[in-house]
């Protein structure tokens, strides 16, 4: 199987390399042919070592490929370790990554950039591999930096606008904040194990438990618990957790098949993925698993709210995915991390779906993407109205659809984690992700109403030659959309409730909602028909009907509450002040930090005291000290006659 | 009788007496060099005297050294005021002061 996963690993970067540095004799259609086939290649050898895994009764290997150093007792290597958690992303990561690369055939059509672009995500590609693949500390760290630099590359893709130039200067530097913390965590669990590898780590988990770490002089904290939330931060960062959100909505500047692939289906949810994979340490640290719990509960309902008030179509959807992420935030602190890649996997379904749609939508409209000025699309665009309509529907969680089987399931797992004991962070959590259902029920019908029904709002040029897209955008956009469709039936069982996972992720009994919720499973079918016995459904349902009340049969209520509660509304367009926080506080202040220092610690103390300062007064000094030098020997003479005179009467005297 | 107080006091007038011919003097640079060797020469006396007086040669074989090393000085000093000379076309000890800072 090693070579295998070489060639799934491999097969990406070549094509990268070919399409990027030589793009120019490939030319586009052998831009796109070369990275197409080598994702394709990707994709399938992947769902192969799916199959492989599930249905052949392989098992998990964990191997290495090369020991790139040791130092000290610490091997660092690259090596793939490859079980059904990894398996199961693989799959997702090729095959997402293979419809983005085939719709971006049509989306890109006209971009002078064309063959950067597909190197790039190519690149993205096997650098999301590398992270799911690896079986160290170091190869999941460079895996990480390396998504977030062609996050990086992609959000400023169209490097000449300033909007885009700002966005991806922000990702950057809000990942840092991150990353620091991930670093953090990662030093600190080879200060505790001494080791980088998984198997290791995971192995020396217990000890590392019991012991203390004193972080604060004085203050001795649990070392799992500082390593974890460590840890946490990372993933903060990377899957735009709340207070490190800020950079998502704005990495909407980059070309929509980015904003499908990267910030909804595969790198955002790097951090969910991690959080997972660490379940071993993570299941040690109650601490740790309610702080996880909390960001995730406030990050799915806030985040929410905003997508009501936004008019960017692509923002909406941004918003939407870091409600969503929220939502799988919760899962993994609810200790139900099944039910977290769960949703993960069917998110990254519907949420490319989504925004290749939305896409779509843009491509059509000439690229605007203010809903306000879209409206009765349906006509226009059977397929993408169609499959946008299934996306959607899967992302409410309607009966049927994966969305439901995750988010349902998901939500009932936090109801059952009882173990957080009933206090506040039981109940933040609770009501986030139940509320959030209505919220986010509301803000995406609004938008999907407001794009494809009522009356037509663009003007008449454009409203003129609005036609379907491409076989190109739509294809993938169906395939896409039968996964969001159905996946969730054949899939639930398996992989919530008969261990799909195995030892890929550790789970603690005390902490095992999923198995108690196994007991009450009698199949896809029954929790179907139950389904309308939730309240998540009716919660859903009522967001539906008020989107479709105040969009379509009252445009003019919507106007009238923003007018009613304007403080409220203002707050979030603002999106809670915390642009204006890190912009105006953090950003300005660091600069105001700089610029002090640039200006009173480096011009005025070090150049001004210091360098020019030492030359000034040696030069003033010297201007003083050359009055004594007349030139004339008779006073070099008598000075002489002066100094052997003293000297001489020192001697007689003093000796 | 004459002492060697007497000679001592010979020596130290000539002495200052050639300080205030160096420092005094701001026209002539051979009168300079002529006060170092009258200073030379009072130094020369002090150390007949005290010879003549402690009763050991040694002085008196020091006042050869410097006797042979002022006539090399003077030979240096009268060829570098040659060539000064020509160079400046004057040896006034006024106008000397390339050294000024």
């Amino acid at each position: 199987m090693q070579s295998y996963y070489l060639t799934i690993v491999l097969a990406p970067l070549l094509a990268a390399i070919g399409a990027g540095l030589f793009g120019k004799k490939l030319g586009r259609a052998g831009a796109h042919w070369i990275t197409i086939l080598a994702v394709g290649l990707s994709c399938l050898l992947s769902i192969l070592v799916l199959k492989h895994l599930y249905w052949g009764g392989g098992t998990a290997e964990n191997l290495s490929i090369y020991t790139w150093a040791v130092t000290d007792g610490l091997r660092m290597e690259v090596g793939f370790l490859v079980d059904r958690l990894t398996a199961l992303m693989m799959v997702v990561v090729t095959f997402v990554s293979l419809m983005v690369h085939i719709y971006t055939i049509g989306y890109m059509h006209d971009d002078p950039g064309y063959q950067r672009f597909f190197s790039y995500i190519s690149l993205f590609t096997f650098s999301m591999l590398m992270l799911v693949m690896s079986n160290n500390f170091l190869q999941l760290f460079f895996g990480w930096e390396a998504v977030g630099l062609m996050s990086y590359l992609l959000i400023g893709f169209w490097f000449k606008r300033e909007s885009a130039i700002f966005a991806n200067l922000k990702a950057f530097l809000v990942n840092r904040v991150g990353d620091f913390g991930f670093i953090l965590g990662i030093s600190a669990v080879v200060m505790m194990t001494g080791s980088l590898d998984y198997a290791t780590v995971f192995s020396n988990a217990e000890t590392v438990a019991g012991q203390q770490i004193e972080v604060l002089p004085g203050s001795p904290w649990n070392a799992m618990t500082v390593t974890c939330i460590l840890l946490f931060i990372g993933a903060m960062g990377k899957s735009a957790q709340a207070p490190l959100h800020v950079w998502l909505p704005d990495s909407m500047e980059g070309p929509t098949p980015i904003s499908a692939l990267i910030h909804a289906a595969t790198m955002v949810t790097a951090g969910i993925f991690m959080v997972a994979r660490m379940s071993p340490l993570f299941e040690h640290s109650e601490t740790a698993l309610a702080v996880v719990i909390t960001i995730g509960a406030i990050t799915a309902f806030s985040m929410g709210l905003l997508g009501i008030v936004q008019n960017d179509i692509k923002r909406v959807i941004a918003y939407s995915t870091l409600s969503q992420l929220g939502y799988m935030t919760v899962a993994l602190g609810a200790s139900a991390y099944s039910a977290a890649i769960f949703h993960l996997m069917t998110h990254a379904f519907f949420k490319a779906l989504l925004f290749l749609a939305a896409g779509s939508v843009i491509i059509a409209l000439h690229h605007e993407q203010d809903i306000r000025k879209m409206g009765g699309l349906r006509r226009y665009m059977p397929i993408t109205y169609w499959t946008a309509l299934v996306g959607s529907l899967a992302l409410i969680g309607f009966p049927g659809s994966s969305g439901f089987f995750s988010k349902d399931l998901l939500i009932e797992a936090v109801r059952e984690s009882h173990w957080h004991g009933q206090g506040a962070v039981y109940w933040i959590a609770y009501l986030s992700v139940l509320l959030g259902v209505f919220v986010t029920a509301l803000y995406s019908f609004r938008m999907f109403f407001l794009v494809f029904h009522g009356e037509t709002r663009m003007d008449k040029e454009t409203a003129s030659h609005v036609h379907e897209t491409p076989w190109v955008v739509t294809v993938p956009l169906i395939l896409l959309a039968i996964p969001s469709a159905v996946i969730g039936w054949v899939t639930v069982r398996p992989v919530l409730f008969e261990n799909y996972f195995g030892e890929s992720i550790t789970v603690f009994a005390r902490h095992d909602v999923l198995a108690h919720m196994g007991e009450a499973f009698h199949g896809s079918l029954a929790l179907f028909l139950h389904s309308v016995q939730t309240p998540v459904f009716w919660l859903a349902a009522g967001g539906v009907f008020a989107a479709w009340f105040l969009y379509l049969k009252r445009p003019d209520i919507p106007e009238t509450i923003k007018n009613r509660v304007s403080g409220l509304y203002t707050v979030l367009d603002r999106k809670y002040y915390f642009d204006d926080l890190y912009i105006r506080g953090f950003a300005a202040g660091g600069r105001g930090v700089g610029n002090f220092l640039w200006r009173k610690g480096d011009q005025m103390l070090i150049d001004g005291i210091f360098v020019n300062g030492t030359a000034n007064s040696l030069g003033k000094l010297a201007g003083v000290m050359r009055q004594l030098q007349t030139g004339y020997l008779y006073t070099y003479a008598f000075a002489m006659i002066i100094g052997l005179t003293m000297l001489l009467s020192w001697l007689i005297w003093f000796r | 009788m004459i002492g060697l107080q007497h000679y001592l006091t010979i020596a130290a007038m000539l002495f200052v007496l050639s300080i205030v011919g160096i420092v005094i003097n701001r026209r002539n640079l051979i009168l300079l060099l002529m006060c170092i060797e009258l200073m030379l020469l009072a130094v020369n006396f002090n150390f007949v005297a005290f010879s003549r007086y402690l009763g050991d040669d040694t002085g008196q074989v020091f006042v050869f050294f410097i006797l042979t090393v002022a006539a090399a000085e003077a030979a240096i000093g009268l060829a570098i005021l040659v060539v000064l000379f020509r160079n400046r076309r004057s040896i006034n000890v006024q106008e000397l002061n390339e050294m000024k800072g």
